[in-house]
């Protein structure tokens, strides 16, 4: 599923929310859109725990219900783990930074960890990606929070392995984690090996002190109508939906998804 | 023996190549069946990219079939962009089939659905990336069978070096006849080899096996005949036809692609089959008689795949879609069941006139107003009575007027250039249907905004119609008439602004008639072809007229014949044409007394439909043992069914 664009999980999506009779509703006008939006999607390629939707349904139903129903009705290789009624402030607001892992194959874990110093220490490190608007050039290291090596991941792998973690700030125009590897190739003289799997562990509020990333539904669980919204296990990959904290009046929902990575 | 998945291997190579989604499968509704478990197991391939192929119904029925059956498993397989060729060779992984991953080498038959010529290039790539030898002689008992249906396999002899067996027709009862010959064998312990197991699909009659029939040429280059070469082998080989279609509700469960393919869409075939008698036409020749499914079963078919995919839009397919006896209840009642969902509805390829803008109007009830495109097909009265397809001008401008009144501010219209007898003056008569549509819209409407789009296609004449005789225009008259077409519209300053004009160079229509109606020695040239590169040759991105004519003149070296005896030759009466044996059921006398017809310009012969005029003995129905299959008949208030104009959505 990691090789699925956003709009492939969009569509992917939609089409879930037909087959699970969720009253989604619709934008009015000539050509009418259900109502959901999409946040910060990862690359193509890139393997996500973490990916979150927000959409407004036409009726207030129970949040548990309709992630079981999306759940159902998704595709192998995406999972609804959460559905919660949206609070305040648009999903995207609240969505500030990500915690990413790259795994790379052959190389070694001291490298790594000598790369990722190097990178640390520079004031910037410029990429060059070719974007919608043509090839830009821009700066990764500002937006690079933490950048760690993973102890024992060679010893679990028994062999040469290493698996970098990463915080990066969600800023324009976006730095991906792939561009962060490529600074490490220039900068640091890194070599990743084609075969780098890189998979977001996380989406959500930003502790500037600690780099730490909060959980975007926190908030909501104080506000939710219907008691504690249940929580998939970690790693499943997920869908909340919400409904405001004006549930009663004004039924919104808040999706968001998770794909648990390897197609 | 265990057979491992591919992907492992394969995954490592899909971020560096474009679309990756298509190769990781997945797809809701694909099925993964226990290998071990399954004594006879099919790899259907499309020979198209993944976007075209993975929305065709023949393959999706097959694939529905087939893996209902105990013991029994499909797998599906398309072409490979030349990117993942390049990765593919260079790191050993084989043609694998999208579903579980698995080496198409491995299964015990590679059924390959044609629908159309361009695509034999893709089918050598897979075979070359599956390991299995290109031809047929070559194979032995541990690769699969390869077998070809589809459109295309109504001529298979280009490709008669390269696969072991064809069938023509309906592939559901002959697909699980097949499957039954080849779990017998095995579990018998394959006696004889693959050559028994061939002998054993041959002597049926049903399925055509190129190596047990050997050629004779004339000097001159034509066919002397076909002889079979072992006993048991049938003079020829007939085609298949499911009498029943509420018998064979498929698809049921339809795939659902993640990556975005051309048809996004539920579709629902409401009637195989046409009896128009359009000259042109070979799906309309090959496909008969007609068979309409029922309303209720269309129903219900609707109701369980849209409900199972979750798609958006519903396609009513056929050859003619507004012909269905009953087509004005099923529009009106999936509007209904569907009001206020936002579910459209579309009818592919339908006849349309004033009673069909309702039906156009019901159909955009619960979805976005589509376009309307109308194809009259020929420009001149006189063309478009050669072609049997006879719509007047009068007809035209009273549809297109009632499309504007109705609130469309588009028309497509689609044309054939190269038709039989064509003179410059009937491809620009295009011109002044065009400017008449203009007109009746601007006057309808009283709007400046009206606009006509004029698109344009090579016509190839093709085996089993009326026209398998024809020499087909050679691509530079098509491109003269057309530059000619497109100075007049373009001097236009009245209405030449309104108006577009789309198409596409013609020498791809030359390769494509090579193929349709060559013989065995042009599979020397698409393999020539394909060694110089060639692939999706459907895409003209892709397509290089200088690869394919080099391709022919050293292929065909030491031959009499070369390129333009394929082509633009006409064909006498008597001449052996390379799919005489291959029975459509379709009388061949007829059939040339059909073509003489064509051949008197405004004097024509006309040929009405066989469901309400009386039958005019093309053959199909006495040889075949079918009957026609409809509904209800046609009322007096719907004389709609004597307007052939096509509407394609």
């Amino acid at each position: 599923m990691r090789f699925a664009s956003h709009r492939d999980i969009a569509r992917a999506l939609e089409r879930a929310i037909r087959r699970a009779g969720v009253p989604v509703a619709f934008s009015a006008g000539f050509t009418p859109h259900p109502k959901i939006s999409y946040a910060g999607a990862a690359p193509t390629g890139v393997a996500s725990l973490a990916e979150y939707f927000e959409f407004t349904l036409a009726e207030y139903l129970d949040p548990g219900l309709v992630r079981d129903r999306l759940d159902n009705a998704m595709p192998d290789g995406i999972d609804v783990v959460e559905v919660v009624v949206a609070g305040s402030g648009g999903l995207a607001d609240r969505l500030e930074a990500s915690e990413w892992r790259v795994e790379m194959p052959g190389v070694a874990p001291d490298d790594a960890r000598e790369a990722a110093a190097v990178y640390l220490a520079a004031e910037t490190v410029e990429v060059e990606r070719l974007t919608k608007k043509g090839r830009r050039r821009f700066d990764t290291r500002e937006a690079v929070l933490r950048m760690e090596v993973e102890e024992c991941a060679a010893a679990e792998k028994n062999e040469t392995y290493a698996i970098l973690r990463l915080v990066v700030r969600h800023m324009t125009p976006a730095v991906r984690p792939d561009d962060v590897v490529t600074g490490l190739r220039q900068k640091a003289g890194l070599a990743p090996p084609s075969s780098t799997v890189m998979t977001r562990l996380a989406q959500g509020p930003l502790d500037e002190a600690s780099g730490a990333i909060a959980d975007p539904f926190a908030a909501n669980d104080e506000t939710a109508q219907n008691g504690e919204p249940e929580r998939a296990a970690p790693g499943e990959g997920e869908v909340p939906a919400d409904q405001a904290g004006r549930a009663e009046e004004a039924p919104r929902s808040s999706l968001l998804t998770r794909d648990s990575g390897h197609a | 023996m265990p057979v491992e998945s591919v992907f492992p291997r394969l995954e490592a190579l899909l971020p560096s190549v474009q679309k990756p989604v298509q190769y990781a499968g997945g797809e809701l509704n694909s099925v993964v069946k226990d290998w071990d478990a399954c004594e006879v197991r099919w790899a259907l391939m499309y020979p198209d990219a993944y976007e075209v192929g993975v929305p065709n119904q023949g393959v999706q029925i097959l694939y529905e079939v087939l893996n209902e059956r105990e013991g029994v498993l499909a797998e599906r397989t398309y072409a490979v962009w030349a990117d993942l060729e390049e990765a593919m060779r260079a790191h050993g992984i084989p043609q694998f089939t999208v579903d579980a991953h698995r080496p198409v080498g491995a299964f015990d038959i590679l059924g390959v659905s044609l629908a159309s010529e361009m695509g034999y290039t893709n089918l050598l790539t897979a075979l070359d990336l599956a390991g299995i030898p290109l031809r047929s002689a070559d194979r032995g008992d541990d690769h699969p069978v390869v077998l070809i249906g589809g459109h295309a396999a109504f001529n298979p002899e280009p490709l008669a070096d390269f696969v072991d067996a064809a069938v023509l027709g309906d592939g559901e009862e002959v697909t699980l006849a097949i499957t039954e010959v080849v779990r017998e064998w095995k579990r018998e312990g394959c006696p004889g080899g693959r050559d028994e197991l061939l002998l054993r699909l041959a002597s049926g009659g049903g399925v055509y096996v190129p190596r047990f029939y050997d050629v004779e040429y004339l000097p001159d280059g034509r066919i002397g005949r076909y002889v079979p070469n072992r006993t048991g082998v049938p003079w020829s080989v007939q085609k298949h036809t499911v009498m029943d279609l509420d018998n064979w509700p498929y698809p049921k469960d339809p795939i659902v692609p993640i990556a975005e393919s051309v048809h996004e869409r539920y579709s629902v075939e409401i009637f195989r089959g046409c009896t128009r008698g359009c000259r042109f036409c070979q799906a309309g020749m090959i496909t008969r008689p007609v068979r309409e499914r029922g309303k209720e079963t269309i129903a219900n078919m609707v109701d369980k795949g849209v409900r199972s995919s979750g798609f958006q839009e519903v396609g009513l397919l056929s050859l003619s879609s507004a012909d269905h006896s009953e087509i004005s209840d099923i529009a009106k009642g999936l509007a209904d069941t569907y009001e206020g969902t936002n579910t459209g509805l579309s009818l592919p390829s339908t006849r349309v006139d004033a009673f069909n803008i309702d039906l156009a109007n019901e159909l955009n009830r619960n979805g976005r107003r589509s376009g309307l495109t109308f194809a009259p097909e020929g420009g001149s009265e006189r063309m478009r009575r050669v072609i049997n397809k006879m719509v007047t001008e009068a007809d035209l401008i009273r549809t297109v007027t009632a499309a504007y009144e109705a609130g469309w501010r588009q028309v497509k219209l689609y044309f054939m250039c190269g038709l039989p007898t064509e003179e410059d003056e009937d491809v620009l008569a295009i011109a002044d249907l065009a400017r008449e549509v203009i007109k009746a819209g601007r006057s309808a409407t009283g709007r400046n905004d009206i606009r006509c789009t004029v698109s344009i296609g090579g016509f190839v004449p093709k085996p089993q119609t009326p026209f398998q005789w024809a020499g087909q225009t050679s691509h530079d008259d098509v491109d003269a008439r057309l530059r000619k077409l497109k100075d007049e519209l373009r001097s236009d300053r009245r209405y030449g602004k309104a108006i577009g004009l789309r198409y596409h160079d013609g020498r791809p229509s030359t390769v494509e008639g090579l193929l349709s109606r060559g013989d065995r020695r042009v599979g020397r040239v698409i393999e020539q072809a394909w060694r110089d590169g060639a692939r999706f040759d459907g895409w003209s991105e892709h397509f290089s007229f200088e690869r394919w004519s080099e391709a022919a003149a050293k292929a065909l070296a030491d031959e009499v014949v070369d390129l333009e005896w394929f082509t633009v030759r006409e064909r006498d009466r008597d001449e052996v044409l390379p799919w005489d044996h291959l029975d459509a059921g379709l009388d061949r006398d007829w059939l040339w007394q059909d073509w003489q017809d064509s051949l008197h310009g405004n004097e024509a012969v006309e040929v009405d439909d066989c469901r309400w005029t009386p039958c005019y003995d093309c053959g199909v129905c006495p040889s075949m043992g079918t009957e026609i299959q409809i509904g209800p008949t046609p009322t007096p208030e719907s004389p709609s069914r004597k307007l052939p104009l096509t509407v394609i959505q």
